[in-house]
């Protein structure tokens, strides 16, 4: 079977019993693709077994690398390409070019994170969202489960541990 | 996890505070012996070789008087003698911010609505008592060395016409002795508001207290809402008396010179230190098995303020330091000559920013490093001892000058004032329970999480 394409979809209404779905779901052994809430559910990240994101190491590499252009550009341009007198201080001294590195540092780490975050979320323009199901854009949470991935259960038995969990709705869900 | 928890002040936690403090003393015995057999040599040359600034305006004066004062040897008292009262101010001035910002950061939690810090409350506010000691101290230091550390009391300054006529220090008078602005004696408005001051913040905190207290025993919401009112007034007061009470203890000593941003700069370094104290002491009192409900979450707070405020302060440290840079207005920029072009100073400038900025922002940047006890505990100590340097470097120069140093007496007197002023909270830490068990958000700290 190939993955990615077919999945056994619980929906769920309340956030409470949606932790502690994930945790029963988790010990049964089923794998979880992803679960899809209208809004952040605190602790869910953890439930499911997230490991920490690596953006801060990916924002910090983007701010040096703001830190470091700046600081080339401006002693490039003032102190080599075109030196030039401003109020009677030296062509290139540190305390003028600190206030402009800090806003480069802050901008590449900035814009970095976000591109890098669209870009690891596959987030990219004209992407068609894939829809599990129109209502975790409104008031039901939504937990997807790959059949690819959890072969050692068949679907029935999924559907099972999905009812017996505390979902309200099962469904099926096929994307081409 | 329990929430009915008593800190005991144990006898070994007394001897060892005793015996920090007799190290201090000690120290400072040894440094004024050393002070005494070297020192006199800046009053009787009147500027050794390398030192850059004595023929130059001060801060603190204008060049004739400096030179006049090299040649009498200081404003009277000996070199040793004044080096003791300039390093009892320092950590007078360093000490009754760490107490207030206890106070502060109370206050900040009450008219913030916070729950996560009800459970380290009782911490910060036990700050508080060193109040009324810094307070004494404050003034009795001020009518027996006020002479000798601030260059503004002689009053022959004032005498127009006169040999010692400063007409900057002259214009600013009415600061200083207000309603004896015409006839300059008793600096009765700098006083007064020094006695104000501390009135107002003593007063403030234990009104405090007694509603933490009193909601101990009674419960109900009642308490909260009365300190949350309490705590609003009190940061419109401290608002203001944070920075006047900068100018006052710590810029006035730099009497030429002034820094819209100075009262900004104190707050900063009071509030980083403050913050550092309180973290230090949690960390201390769980590592003997108390305060159980604080988890790595609170102390990721309280990582994330430490942070944040060592941020907030080279900040403000560049903001000023920037604007007197560019502006290249002499009367100005002599304030950072004096610092950086001293063989005495040079070091501790340089020091002051790798030990506040460049070091906590780099090993503290992590949310690991936030939460774990060991980075947090260094970068805490770190900044506890960087900031005193930090007062050190805002008072020695305008007063010791050429003849200042960084010895035994230093560290000594600092040992004093840290073994005293923890004898004082840890004292009063013990007397009511450690944790507030009726605050109404208890519950939220208990399940704080991020």
């Amino acid at each position: 079977m190939e993955a990615d394409k077919n999945f056994v979809v619980g929906i769920f209404d309340d956030e409470d019993v949606l932790l502690g779905a994930v945790k029963k779901i988790r010990d049964a052994g089923v794998k979880i693709h992803e679960v899809y809430t209208p809004f952040p559910i605190h602790g869910l990240d953890t439930a499911l077994g997230y490991k920490m994101s690596r953006l801060p190491i990916a924002a910090f590499m983007f701010g040096m690398t703001g830190t470091t252009l700046a600081l080339t550009m401006m002693f490039w341009m003032l102190g080599v390409d075109w030196p030039m007198i401003i109020g009677g201080k030296n062509f290139t001294s540190l305390p003028p070019f600190i206030p402009v590195t800090f806003e480069l540092t802050v901008l590449l780490a900035a814009l970095g994170m976000v591109g890098t975050f669209m870009i690891v979320s596959d987030l990219k323009p004209y992407k068609k969202p894939r829809l599990f199901d129109i209502r975790t854009t409104d008031d039901k949470h939504v937990m997807a489960i790959d059949l690819a991935k959890n072969t050692s259960f068949s679907k029935d038995q999924l559907n099972g541990i999905l009812s017996e969990a505390g979902a309200e709705e099962v469904n099926e869900k096929n994307f081409d | 996890m329990s929430i009915e928890e008593q800190y005991t002040f144990s006898p070994e936690a007394k001897k060892r505070l005793a015996i920090t403090a007799i190290i201090g003393v000690v120290l400072v015995i040894v440094g004024i012996v050393m002070a005494m057999a070297g020192g006199g040599h800046g009053a009787e040359d009147g500027g050794h070789g390398v030192n850059v600034v004595s023929d130059r305006a001060l801060a603190s004066a204008d060049a004739e008087f400096a030179s006049a004062a090299s040649e009498e040897g200081g404003h009277g008292s000996p070199t040793w003698l004044k080096r003791l009262y300039v390093n009892i101010w320092i950590n007078n001035v360093y000490f009754i911010g760490i107490a207030i910002i206890g106070v502060f950061f109370v206050a900040i939690q009450y008219a913030a609505q916070a729950g996560w810090s009800a459970g380290i409350k009782r911490i910060p506010e036990a700050f508080g008592y060193w109040l009324p000691i810094g307070g004494v101290l404050t003034l009795v230091m001020f009518f027996v060395a006020g002479g000798d550390i601030f260059h503004w009391t002689h009053t022959d300054l004032y005498v127009e016409g006169g040999e010692k006529y400063d007409s900057i220090i002259s214009g600013k008078r009415a600061y200083f002795f207000w309603p004896l602005t015409e006839n300059p004696g008793f600096p009765f408005f700098y006083v007064l508001r020094m006695v104000l001051y501390f009135a107002l913040w003593y007063w403030f905190f234990m009104m405090m207290r007694k509603h933490s207290l009193k909601e101990d025993i009674e419960g109900g919401n009642q308490h909260w809402y009365k300190m949350r009112s309490l705590s609003a007034i009190f940061l419109i007061i401290f608002a203001v008396t944070s920075s006047t009470s900068a100018w006052d203890w710590v810029m006035s000593i730099d009497t030429h010179w002034f820094s819209t941003m100075f009262g900004w700069y104190v707050f900063a370094s009071w509030w980083v230190a403050g913050l550092s104290m309180i973290t230090l002491i949690v960390l201390a009192l769980k590592e003997k098995g108390l305060l159980s409900i604080v988890d790595s979450n609170h102390l990721h707070d309280l990582g994330k303020f430490v942070w944040a405020f060592t941020i907030f302060w080279t900040y403000i440290w560049f903001g000023q330091f920037l604007l007197i840079y560019y502006a290249n207005i002499p009367e100005e920029t002599i304030y950072f000559i004096e610092r950086i072009n001293s063989s005495n100073y040079s070091w501790v400038f340089y020091f002051n920013l790798i030990i506040n900025f460049v070091l906590p922002f780099l090993i503290l940047m992590t949310r690991d490093a936030k939460r774990h006890t060991r980075f947090l505990k260094l970068i805490c100590g770190m900044i506890v001892i960087g900031h005193w340097f930090d007062f050190y470097l805002m008072i020695t120069p305008g007063t010791m000058q050429h003849d200042g140093g960084f010895g035994f007496l230093e560290i000594g007197m600092a040992l004093v004032f840290g073994a005293g002023f923890l004898y004082v909270a840890l004292t009063n830490l013990a007397k009511a329970p450690l944790i507030a068990k009726n605050h109404p958000m208890l519950n939220e700290s208990l399940h704080h999480h991020i």
